[in-house]
């Protein structure tokens, strides 16, 4: 499907829901930073005021890495709006990110 | 405890760069937990086929597999196989230390497991190939070559249920813990044999465990009543044991491991497998040497006597498939038929029995109701005799003798008669001579009287008359003599 026409298409179709993100990391490393910049940029651009962002430093809470079975890092879990789903790397590619997040349909 | 790890490609998109601590965490995490020292990580294509980037993932392997090492834990790692290498990724081998290949084979609908160790680093490990087996006691590894030959031998002998065979052995029988090759064309008696072998031992209290891989235990325990041997006693009070299964029920590796777990846990004293031959149609030569190799080193390392009866086609060719088995055989019995004068008769040879004088005679093989027995074949000029040409050349050859005898006895009667004629004629011409000689003096004696007579008369004529002597007296003789006689 080819609709790159309308950036702002799916936001608008969501107008009221709270988005939960959380960000798996471990320690301080450059990617996890990266990567915690780089969704703060993107929630602010795209969901502002509608987002909530939760970092988990598995070397502080290792057992939280099993219930959404992480296995990369940094990994960013869509909790809220369903269904679940899992970005990994470091968010550096936007595009991808709004893909993923499903904030844009895949172009 | 197990760590379900679930990667859905289809949930995660990748966007930038990454690395897998995550997984490190909770590795790390389970492993103290419970103070590890073994991991199981199966499988490592989970990662592959969940996460696209192979860049990241095989420096992230490289990291784990350092990362397993000096957390101290002993990791074992599966992995698929590569089409062309040995491993998907071709790393997996270079970062381990360990490798060993598993592989399934089916060859004539038969599938056998393989094992093999690629590398090992800090030891010296057997680089073959050994099957294996997964059993309802877990995996079994039979290495095909045992580590040498250096079995404890036995100088006891155990007879072996037939007398005169025993005879033929140097009158002992079998060493204790040898293997026996009995091979022979169908119905030749091997199974016989084998059982009078079975009964022979079962009776000195012995444990004898019966491979069938023909007959089941019923049908063969019935066919022995035949020939006189009873067996169900024996599997009654627990000294003889049946193990029957069809060769094609499963690989050899199977019969194998069952052959072994049976004998390991019967403890048996003598092992008889009937026959052989089946065995090795389920495998390829090598395969089928290997498995008979492995199983006499097994036998031979729990001092257990061996019997392996051996199907050989008809024809010529006796030899033809106990090539490969019979140099790792002690003894070799053959069973043979031969055919003459409208009958078969067997015949038994001794071709090689390690360790003892043994007979090189052929003796002939007989099954009777009362058991089996060996008798003396003949050997003339026309070749062996065997059955009725056996027994009518015994009964000419008795004849003979008696004939001969009784010729030696005519000799001696008619010498006799000869002797006692001689005697007689002896005895008649010596009357003869006697009688001639009597007359002979009583002619004289005659002659004699007369001559006295004669002077005295001339005398007392001559005085009478004073005549003439010379002219009167001689007339006067001839007239007194007339009227004497």
């Amino acid at each position: 499907m080819k609709n790159a026409a309308r950036p702002q298409a799916a936001p608008a179709r969501r107008p009221a829901r709270l988005w939960q993100l959380r960000l798996y990391v471990a320690g301080q490393t450059p990617k996890s930073l990266t990567a915690f910049s780089n969704l703060k940029e993107i929630c602010e651009s795209h969901l502002k005021g509608r987002y909530e962002i939760e970092v988990i430093d598995l070397l502080e809470q290792p057992h939280l890495s099993r219930g959404d079975q992480i296995l990369a890092i940094p990994t960013l879990v869509r909790q809220l709006p369903h269904p679940v789903r899992k970005i990994i790397g470091d968010l550096s590619n936007t595009e991808r990110v709004l893909v993923g997040l499903d904030l844009r349909a895949a172009g | 405890m197990l760590e379900y790890v679930f990667i859905e490609r289809s949930e995660i998109t990748e966007t930038g760069d990454y690395d897998l601590e995550g997984l490190f965490v909770r590795l790390n995490h389970a492993i103290d937990s419970i103070g590890a020292k073994r991991v199981v990580l199966d499988t490592l294509e989970a990662l592959f086929a969940g996460l696209p980037n192979e860049a990241i993932l095989r420096a992230e392997l490289r990291r784990l597999f350092r990362w397993l090492k000096e957390k101290g834990v002993t990791a074992v790692i599966t992995a698929e196989r590569g089409r062309e290498q040995l491993t998907r990724h071709g790393l997996e081998e270079y970062v381990s230390d360990c490798v060993i290949l598993l592989d399934h084979r089916v060859t004539d609908q038969i599938a056998t497991r393989h094992m093999r160790v690629v590398k090992y680093r800090g030891a010296l490990h057997g680089t073959n190939e050994f099957p294996f087996l997964i059993g309802n006691e877990g995996l079994s590894v039979l290495p095909i070559t045992s580590l040498g030959l250096n079995h404890k031998v036995s100088i006891e002998r155990i007879p072996t249920g037939i007398p005169r065979l025993d005879a033929m052995l140097g009158g002992k029988g079998f060493f204790r813990g040898s293997s026996i090759l009995l091979t022979g064309t169908p119905g030749t008696g091997k199974s016989c044999l084998a059982a009078c072998f079975a009964q022979a031992a079962a009776r000195r209290g012995e444990r004898v465990l019966y491979f069938s891989f023909e007959e089941s235990p019923n049908q063969t325990i019935r066919n022995l009543h035949s020939i006189g041997v009873r067996l169900e006693p024996f599997v009654d009070c627990g000294l003889l044991r049946f193990h029957a299964a069809r060769p094609s029920f499963c690989g050899l590796e199977m019969h194998l491991a069952t052959m072994f777990k049976e004998i390991a846990t019967f403890q048996p004293q003598v092992v008889i497998v009937d026959p052989i031959t089946s065995l090795l149609e389920a495998g390829s030569d090598s395969e089928t040497r290997g498995m008979v190799t492995r199983l006499i080193d097994y036998l031979k390392g729990g001092q257990v006597t061996s019997l392996f009866t051996s199907l050989t086609q008809g024809g010529h060719a006796l030899q033809q498939s106990e090539i490969a088995m019979s140099s790792l055989m002690d003894s070799w019995l053959l069973l043979q038929d031969v055919e003459g004068n409208g009958e078969r008769n067997r015949l038994l040879y001794v071709l090689k029995a390690r360790g003892m004088a043994h007979s090189n005679q052929v003796r002939e093989f007989l099954i009777s109701d009362r058991g089996i027995d060996l008798v003396d074949a003949y050997i003339g000029p026309s070749g062996v005799l065997t059955g009725a040409s056996r027994v009518a050349q015994a009964a000419r050859e008795k004849a003979e003798a008696l004939a001969s005898l009784q010729e030696a006895a005519r000799r001696k009667r008619e010498l006799a008669r000869k002797h006692a004629t001689l005697e007689q004629q002896i005895a008649r011409l010596r009357s003869e001579y006697e009688t001639e000689e009597m007359e002979l003096r009583r002619m004289d004696e005659q002659a004699g009287t007369r001559t006295r007579v004669l002077t005295a008369e001339r005398t007392e004529l001559a005085r009478l008359r004073h005549a003439d002597v010379s002219a009167n007296g001689h007339r006067q003789t001839r007239g007194r003599l007339g009227k004497q006689r």
